[in-house]
């Protein structure tokens, strides 16, 4: 089952690797990571996306919890959540193929955000499944390049991953 | 507030965080700490001669006295040496904090001479590591760094200080920081009381309870109230290879080591159990055989405290977080102030059992392995005989192999922090460097070192350490001109194919070997003269002496878990004999 980790570390040297040493040292898969500062510049929140039985997901919050530069860690599969992913697309777009590349961005309320001649790059924003059915969408198009950031979330209401 | 060096805050740090003795070995981007060193009394340096020995005897130290062990090694091949070292450490979670010299902050990442990324290759197999960045930094971090190794569950943390950092011309105030708190590491420090109640619960109502007990109850000195446990409830109590001492070993109440070389009775007895009381171990695969077939009418408590411990390998029915000691005491508390009593008549029935079980196959009733005879001497005898000699009472230090788990057999330990082995990594070498840190840190007491001809040349260059330091431990190596454990293996499952694991006259005469270190050899060929001559070498307090005893090549460890899909209770008993 995908599970989406959220986890509050320091902002150290070394901390990042730590985490992922720890899943490729116990054979756990890491889907999707993102990792930048918060606004207390000493803490870095890390979201993963992970997939495994229970069992495994236990394990891996328990061991993440151990790493001494973890402060906390929150599954936030675990109740309602927001969870979000960017995607930058750049897609070959000649003069027949424009219209069609507009229409179908502005469905998925996407934007156009940077155009040449021959190439628009397009910017969708939402939740993995969302990203994976305009992939789909434009599928007749040919993509020239493709990057996702991975999930970031929260967890929905008053509940908050904070020291 | 005064200004010292990174190099003296090193030292200085040290002495603030208890150590006295550190074990090392000098190079390059360690030599201004060694400098520091040279210049005060108050840490005793202790020059080894290969660093994977520098960790073993910290490793020993902390073991036989519980105090976080210190290691100093330089950068590059002095670090990677130590990696092993460390990786025994970890497994068997042994507070130790290493401190290895790196290059110089300008030049790390360029392929600088002796470089390695010290952080980088020891990141999976230490608790935690800091790489210092300026010699402000370097008290604060050497306290936190003995904080982490020594508290939760201990383990080892490398400190990596690039050479500029520790620079003489360059001071900086000392302050070595009265109390540690770190937010993101808080460890457990008291059980759950409701999950304990519950255990409590469970436990009074057992008919047939097992209490298995692991390294953890030695490393948290919970021996006493795990004794005290058992005695109240009258629990019969086996121990794991790391838990060997936590529960006297004479006791009645003892059914000796579980596991791929435990006893029948201890395996039998887990086997049936309705409940077992699983405290400070962890369900190590040399322990429960095939893990779908563990004790399969059991109801498991499990303390530890470490949660990722917790239903790791076997599903926990009640798991308590917390340290055993805690936990354990609590639990104390809780019966008496309920005046909680066991099912007495269950119990009695149990022990009924157990007792048939012992005179079944159990190696404490009768023995179960050849009579030694001549010049055949069985390496069991070889341990029972050292037990009769040292009466008992000596540090025990081992290596890796069949002489390991005859000793583990055949000495039986009354007091925790005595078995010295690694248990989780099965570091052959291991032994000699342990028994030197134990016999430094305790040094009137009588150390012994169970080795074998294969082990022993892994670190015999500490003979000469022995030698500098005035070390006097007592080398028993259980000589059978094999990798005595990997040929048994090649007998049951190679068709006696010996890929490897011969010597073919190719063995040091040891005995000479000692004399050249100056040290005393004694060689042992006949059964008649084993006693004699192991009095003779513990008569020797003050000298090294290097036992080298011929034991019969052939006999096999048993007994042995049958494996694999097998149960706990599934067991070879000798070589034509199973359950």
């Amino acid at each position: 089952m995908r599970r989406i980790l959220s986890v509050l570390m320091e902002n150290e040297p070394g901390a990042l690797s730590r985490v992922v040493g720890l899943f490729s040292q116990r054979g756990y898969n890491i889907d999707t990571l993102t990792v930048a500062p918060t606004e207390d510049q000493t803490l870095s929140r890390l979201t993963m996306t992970t997939h495994g039985n229970d069992k495994v997901i236990e394990q891996i919050t328990k061991h993440l919890h151990k790493l001494i530069d973890v402060v906390k860690v929150v599954d936030l599969t675990e109740g309602p959540h927001i969870e979000r992913e960017l995607m930058l697309v750049k897609v070959k777009a000649n003069d027949s193929q424009r219209a069609e590349i507009k229409r179908c961005v502005d469905i998925f309320r996407g934007q156009i955000v940077d155009v040449n001649a021959n190439a628009y790059t397009l910017q969708v924003v939402g939740n993995s499944d969302k990203l994976d059915a305009f992939v789909q969408a434009i599928g007749g198009v040919d993509i020239l390049e493709l990057v996702r950031s991975g999930v970031s979330g929260l967890a929905r209401g008053e509940k908050s991953l904070r020291l | 507030m005064e200004l010292l060096s990174g190099g003296d805050i090193v030292v200085r740090a040290l002495k603030d965080a208890g150590v006295k003795q550190i074990w090392g070995y000098p190079g390059g981007a360690a030599l201004h700490i060694y400098d520091a060193l040279f210049q005060q009394q108050d840490v005793q340096h202790i020059l080894v001669r290969h660093e994977q020995a520098a960790v073993h005897a910290a490793d020993g130290h902390s073991r036989s006295t519980g105090e976080v062990g210190a290691v100093l090694v330089t950068s590059g091949p002095g670090a990677t040496n130590a990696i092993t070292g460390i990786a025994t450490a970890y497994m068997d979670s042994i507070p130790m904090v290493v401190i290895s010299g790196q290059v110089p902050r300008d030049k790390i990442g360029g392929d600088a001479f002796q470089e390695t990324d010290m952080v980088g290759i020891s990141r999976p197999i230490v608790k935690h590591s800091f790489l210092v960045k300026d010699a402000s930094e370097i008290a604060g971090i050497i306290a936190k760094a003995f904080y982490i190794a020594g508290t939760g569950r201990p383990g080892p943390v490398v400190v990596d200080i690039p050479k500029d950092v520790t620079a003489p011309n360059y001071r900086v105030p000392y302050e070595y920081p009265d109390k540690i708190k770190i937010r993101s590491y808080q460890p457990t420090t008291k059980g759950h009381p409701g999950q304990i109640k519950r255990a409590i619960k469970i436990l009074l109502a057992a008919k047939r309870p097992v209490i298995y007990s692991g390294g953890g109850v030695v490393l948290g000195n919970a021996s006493s109230q795990l004794t005290e446990l058992a005695k109240l409830l009258n629990i019969p109590v086996t121990n794991t290879l790391m838990g060997l001492g936590a529960f006297p070993g004479t006791d009645r109440q003892f059914l000796g080591m579980l596991g791929m070389h435990g006893t029948y009775e201890a395996n039998a007895a887990m086997h049936h159990a309705d409940v077992i009381l699983a405290v400070g171990a962890r369900f190590d695969d040399r322990v429960t055989n095939t893990p779908s077939k563990f004790c399969p009418s059991a109801k498991i408590i499990h303390i530890d405290v470490d949660p990722t411990s917790i239903s790791k390998i076997v599903a926990i029915d009640i798991p308590i977080v917390g340290p055993c000691d805690a936990v354990l005491q609590e639990m104390l508390d809780q019966i008496e102030s309920a005046s909680a009593k066991p099912d007495e008549a269950a119990i009695t029935e149990w022990w009924t059992q157990i007792d048939e079980w012992r005179d079944r196959h159990g190696i404490y009733t009768q023995p179960r392995h050849e009579p030694s005879a001549g010049n055949i001497i069985k390496p069991q005898d070889v341990i029972k005989t050292l037990y009769k000699v040292t009466g008992g009472d000596a540090y025990v230090t081992s290596d890796v192999g069949q002489h390991q788990m005859f000793a583990a057999q055949y000495y039986l330990f009354d007091k925790p922090r005595r078995w010295i082995n690694s248990g989780g990594l099965g570091t052959m070498g291991f032994g000699l460097p342990a028994a030197m840190g134990v016999q430094l840190a305790h040094p009137d007491a009588v150390v012994a070192c169970v080795t074998g001809e294969g082990s022993i040349q892994m670190c015999i260059q500490e003979l000469s350490t022995c030698s500098q330091y005035g070390l006097p431990v007592k080398i028993i190596n259980l000589n059978n001109q094999a990798l005595g454990m990997v040929r048994q293996w090649q007998d049951m499952q190679y068709s006696s194919r010996y890929s490897s694991s011969l010597y073919e006259d190719s063995l040091p005469d040891f005995v000479k070997l000692a004399e050249a270190y100056g040290h005393v050899g004694i060689r042992v060929t006949h059964f008649d003269e084993l006693e004699e001559k192991m009095a003779e070498c513990f008569s020797l307090k003050d000298r090294v002496v290097f036992m080298d005893i011929n034991v019969d090549r052939s006999e096999h460890v048993y007994p042995m878990h049958i494996a694999p899909n097998g149960s706990m209770r599934d067991m070879w008993l000798s070589k034509t004999e199973r359950t």
